[in-house]
Formats: C-alpha cells, structure tokens, sequence
C-alpha cells in the first residue's frame, strides 16, 4: 500500500513539476497558464490581502451547506416514495439516468426570475443538480437491503418502525453515502456554475470576473483553490463510504 | 407486468407531468415559465425550420469528435490501468479524484488554451466523458471472476486471446454502462462547452435565448435536448440490459 502511495505522489508531483517546467520555459505562454508554484504564491496573496476572499468564500459556502441540506433530505425523501411505487420507479427510471446529460443550469435565468438574484436562486441550483443522484442511489440503497436482515426483524418480532431504524437504514448507510458524496459533488457544480453564469457574490463571480479582466494570478489561485475543495471533500467522503462498506459488506 | 399497463403507465407519467407543469406555470406565471402547449409547438416549429438545422449538425459533429476522443481514450487507459493490478491500484484513486472536480470552472483554462471554436467544445465535452469510461472500464476488468482468469490460464490462451476472448466479453455489460454515462456526460461537457465557448450549435441557441431571456425559447430548446438525451439512454440501457441478462 505504501509503494502504491509512493508511486501516486511521484505520478502526481511529476506532473506539477512537468508543467511548471513547460510554463517556466514558455512553452506555455503566461497569458494560457502561469506556473503551479505562482498559483500557490497568488492564492496567498489572495487569502491575506484581498478584502472580498472571506465575505465570498462565507457566501459560496453558505448557499453549497444549504444547496446540499436541500438535495439529500429531498433526496432521501423522495427516493423512498419511488421506491416503495414500482411503476413509478420504471416510468421514472430513464428521466433519471439521461437527467446528468442535460446541463439543468439553462433553467437558472427562469430561477433567478422566480427567486431573484441571490443566495436562493443558487441554491435552487445546486439543489436541483444535487437532488437526483441522491434519489437514485436511495433506491439503490433500499433495494441491496439484505433479504436475511428483514427476516432476522421479523424473527426477532420488530415492529416496521424499529425495523427501518435498526436494519434497513444502517444496512443501506453505504449506499447512501455514496448518495451524499454525489449529491455534495453535483451540488458543488450547481452552485459555483450558477455564480459563473450570474451572480453579485461567490468565488465563481470572482473566478469570472478575474477571467473577463485578463487576471490570471487571481483566477488561476480561485481555480486551485475550488478545486483542491473539491478533491479533499471528496476524498474524505469517499474514505468514510469505503469503511461503512468494509462495515457492512464485508466479503 | 403486460406491456398495456406499461404503456398505461407512461401516459400517466405524461399527464402528471403537463399537469404539474400547468400548476406550476400558473403559480409562476408567464415570466418564469413558458405553458406546455406553447413549448410543445415552438419545439415543433424548431424541429420544422431552416435554422435548427445548421446548429444542431454543428452540435452534432461536436459531440462526435468528443464521444470519439472520450470512448476510445477512456477505454485504453481503463484497459491498461485495468489489466495491470499495481498500475491499477496507483492509478484509479488519482481518475476518480480527477472526476470529481466540477470540470465547469475549468472553462477559462479550456477557452485560454483552445479558443472560441470547435476544439474548445471537442476538449470540454472529452474532458466530461472520459473520465467515467475509463474508471468503469477499470472497475468492469477489476470484478471479472477469478476463476475465469484461471481457467484462460489453464487453457494456455496468450494474452491478447484471454483480453478478447475472456475478459471482454464477461466484462463487456459493465463496461457498456460506462460508455452509457461516459455518452451523457460528452454530451453535458459538449453543450457547456457550446454554451460559454461557442459562435454555433444548440448550445450558442440556449445562451442567446438565455440572455435575450426568452423563456419560450428556453424551454423548448431544453424540451429537445431532454428528449434526445432520454431516447438515446433508453437505447443504450436496452443495449446494456441485454447484455447484463447474458
């Protein structure tokens, strides 16, 4: 495991080390791209001297906790309801596995006339991207429910209540996590192309505006720093869903 | 389950749909919602007129370029990675880190290297698609029973034999449903690209409808994109649960 480490960090660190080289040499012409180890030095410069870093990154913030909150408690809720009507579940099934190939993010001029521009309208979003991943991998994760848990419920004479509690739901936890770690994920997308597209604050407003202003130092620190966000959240969630597997699958 | 209830089914579907959706527009009224009839018919009417056309064969040939670089790239690296267990173990956490980035912020970088044009759309629409074909192609090879790979063994069969006879066909469903995914994700990267990098294309028709904020247009442009989307992943999830049933 630790050579498998080793060699990623190499993989990895490589290929930073290849395109500072390339940009240091011009290949790639500062106006594309400038050096990782500037991009580092620009996000520092960014989170210590720019006024706006901590209001925008609070406002991001706020509308992904809250983008997020919608999606996998609506998520839950209505997988749930698809689960328990089969002939809904089939109707729906296909609406569901094309819904990722459409960008949603065309609907946001019609959000942002319902709900104004602000947090709401991002959230709405981000809710929206998030809440069908959450849906689909609830059903998922009722229907992989061992048969031999529920019939141990009923051996052991538990009510539907305790039955839910006690076996179904720490029995799907896995399956559901990997419903929140998508859910956060497409949330994230949702909510930072909204502040692209059209927004008053958020780091995406920020990354566009630092593009539209041909400011690569500022944009290329923001791109780092949402990205390396992105990575470390997923990577926490992915450890978390791997050890609920190994918890509860383990074969 | 009788295909008449089946179809009974889908027209429910139908109607709970265009009834919500007129609940709901006349809860939003006109400015945030366009009514389904009219939706339906400018739909039609752009399905009948001489301009679609060009942009939506300028989408097309996007997407194909991109569905090109996207499935045969994707399923190399997924075949190289997969075959190969240390390569594997290295290399799948660092694609599944990479698919998860929400690759839109990644437009500036993408419009700063390629330009406004086709190549912009070809990368972001590649960039969206590959990564999925490549982890499910890893994750098809990675479950492909050990007893199999034995049993090729025994039979002396030399390594390309035991790829095409062997493992591609029991990991053949698992891989189809990662270029079912890798496809609609080509398709959402290609429309982004159009939308933010682009002069023609389906794309380009949404933005300018986007800021000419005409919801009409907005709404029935999403109407075909949706419906192309859904029939072609009903296609490829027949395609896949045939193969699943084998």
């Amino acid at each position: 495991m630790t050579r498998v480490r080793a060699l990623q960090l190499v993989l990895v660190g490589g290929a930073v080390v290849v395109l500072e080289l390339l940009c240091r040499a011009g290949i790639i012409d500062r106006f594309t791209m400038i050096p990782p180890s500037e991009m580092l030095l620009a996000l520092a410069h960014v989170v210590g001297t720019e006024p706006w870093f901590w209001p925008d990154v609070s406002y991001t913030l706020g509308n992904l906790g809250a983008a997020i909150a919608l999606s996998v408690a609506g998520g839950f809720l209505i997988g749930l309801l698809v689960h328990a009507l089969p002939r809904l579940r089939r109707v729906l099934d296909p609406i569901f596995t094309s819904y990722y190939a459409v960008p949603t993010f065309v609907l946001y001029p019609l959000l942002i006339v319902f709900f104004g521009i602000g947090p709401a309208s991002l959230i709405v979003l981000g809710a929206l991207f998030g809440i069908v991943a959450m849906i689909v991998a609830t059903v998922t994760a009722i229907d992989r429910v061992p048969r031999v848990l529920l019939k141990v419920a009923r051996v052991s004479r538990l009510g539907p209540v305790r039955t839910a509690l006690l076996m179904k739901l720490p029995a799907a936890s896995p399956h559901l996590m990997t419903g929140l770690r998508l859910a956060v994920a497409y949330s994230v997308i949702g909510v930072i192309a909204g502040e692209f597209i059209l927004s008053t604050e958020g780091v995406g407003r920020r990354v566009a505006l630092a593009y539209n202003n041909f400011d690569n130092q500022t944009m290329y620190a923001l791109l780092v720093l949402i990205l390396g966000f992105a990575i470390v959240v997923n990577a926490v969630l992915g450890s978390l869903e791997q050890a609920l597997h190994r918890r509860w699958y383990r074969s | 389950m009788t295909a008449r209830t089946r179809w009974l089914d889908y027209v429910l579907l139908a109607g709970g749909v265009w009834l919500a959706w007129v609940l709901l527009f006349q809860w939003a009224g006109p400015e945030a919602l366009s009514p389904p009839g009219a939706t339906l018919r400018r739909a039609g009417e752009y399905l009948a007129s001489a301009t679609f056309w060009p942009h939506a064969a300028a989408t097309a040939v996007a997407f194909a370029y991109a569905c090109l670089i996207a499935l045969t790239g994707g399923l190399a690296l997924g075949f190289a990675l997969g075959a190969h267990r240390l390569a594997g173990q290295v290399g799948e956490p660092i694609l599944s880190s990479l698919y998860s980035i929400p690759k839109i912020t990644l437009y500036p970088v993408i419009l700063l290297v390629f330009g406004l044009g086709i190549s912009a759309k070809v990368a972001f629409g590649a960039l969206h698609g590959f990564f999925p074909v490549a982890l499910f192609t890893i994750g098809a090879l990675k479950n492909t029973s050990p007893v199999l790979i034995k049993t090729a063994r025994v039979l002396r069969l030399a390594p390309l034999a035991t790829a095409r006879t062997v493992l591609l066909p029991a990991a053949l469903p698992e891989i189809v449903t990662g270029l079912r995914i890798g496809f609609s994700a080509t398709l959402l990267g290609t429309l982004i690209g159009e939308l933010f990098a682009s002069d023609r294309g389906l794309g380009f028709m949404l933005i300018r409808a986007m800021e000419a904020h005409k919801v009409l247009d907005i709404m029935a442009l999403t109407l075909l994109l949706f419906g192309f989307a859904t029939a072609a992943n009903m296609l490829l999830l027949a395609v896949e649960r045939r193969l699943h049933r084998r």
